[in-house]
């Protein structure tokens, strides 16, 4: 019940033109591996670059953990668009609209019975199809609930 | 973690960035072409010191008497790189008739990696480091590419944020340096800087 109060007062954590919605809730067992779910949704109009820029210069999308009680195992980013804009001499590997991402974690042997936290930030920088914005952090705090 | 350079410079300089940045485009919020003010309601750009690539200090008060496209930019931004052989082009038939062209890398990376994108792109014209004050003192410059042209008394005659056309920039450029109302211009030659 108390989870439940917490996790629903979590705010949507927005920045400028990317909204993230962190999932409600991550929890399992010791050395499980658990998954979490985080919903992008970009402002009409932007792109953010993949995580894999096809130019050395751009700035990837990016997730990273503190450690803590978890370990981040893997990230699933969903395939990235293809696309050509005013500015590109050749399409660019990016993100508009709504997508996920799926970050899995590993609940450590160490990790304490109970609520806590995972610390984290995701990095992004966005374009529309005239200008760029700076790169951003977004803070993510994700309710994480440890069983016996 | 640290805020990046241009979070700083917009929570820091935000109110009077935006209100001289109001006094400078005739919309900051749309990207277009602005055109040419008249002098009369040209303000000066503020003026600054900072290191080009070869750690010499260059001052924008340096530059006086010459129409001078100021150009903010990063190497992560992809409109920036596409106006960059625009400005190389330019620098080349222009620079004898008292123009010049000045980057303000806004890279929070810094020389690291603006220097290579300097050579790897052959930029003929010069390249300074920009930091928060600076962005400050012009709006925050919160969106790459903003480019300011500033006529040879060193105010400011059109602001562009955003990706405009080569021809906007090359009518503009001609009409500041054929500008013949201008005090600084016709007739007297500008101060050399390299």
């Amino acid at each position: 019940m108390m989870m439940l109060a917490l996790v629903s007062s979590l705010p949507a954590q927005i920045s400028n033109v990317l909204t993230l919605n962190p999932p409600e809730k991550v929890s399992g067992k010791r050395n499980d591996v658990v998954s979490a779910a985080f919903e992008l949704v970009l402002r009409p109009g932007y792109h953010v670059n993949s995580n894999t820029p096809n130019d050395e210069y751009l700035i990837p999308l990016k997730f990273t953990w503190q450690d803590g009680s978890t370990q981040a195992v893997d990230t699933v980013f969903p395939k990235p668009q293809s696309e050509k804009y005013e500015f590109s001499e050749k399409p660019l590997s990016v993100y508009s609209g709504t997508f996920k991402v799926e970050t899995k974690f590993k609940i450590l042997q160490s990790a304490p019975a109970g609520a806590s936290t995972i610390s984290g930030k995701l990095r992004y920088q966005a374009c529309s199809d005239k200008f760029c914005l700076p790169p951003k952090n977004i803070d993510i705090k994700l309710p994480l609930f440890v069983r016996e | 973690m640290a805020k990046s350079r241009f979070s700083r410079a917009l929570s820091a300089g935000a109110l009077g960035g935006l209100l001289w940045m109001a006094g400078c485009s005739s919309s900051s919020d749309s990207v277009r072409a602005a055109s040419v003010k008249n002098e009369t309601s040209r303000k000066n750009a503020p003026n600054f010191a900072l290191k080009d690539a070869d750690g010499r200090t260059v001052k924008l008060s340096d530059y006086k008497g010459k129409v001078v496209l100021l150009n903010f930019w990063a190497t992560w931004c992809g409109p920036c790189k596409i106006e960059i052989p625009w400005f190389i082009d330019f620098e080349q038939k222009y620079k004898d008739r008292g123009f010049a062209v000045l980057g303000v890398s806004m890279d929070d990376d810094g020389w690291s990696a603006v220097k290579p994108y300097i050579t790897e792109k052959k930029l003929n014209y010069r390249v300074l480091l920009g930091n928060d004050t600076v962005g400050d003192q012009y709006g925050g410059v919160d969106s790459l590419p903003t480019t300011f042209l500033l006529d040879r008394n060193g105010k400011v005659a059109a602001t562009h944020i955003g990706l405009v056309s080569k021809s906007d920039y090359q009518n503009e450029i001609l009409l500041l340096l054929d500008d013949k109302h201008d005090d600084a211009g016709a007739g007297k030659q500008p101060p050399r800087t390299d």
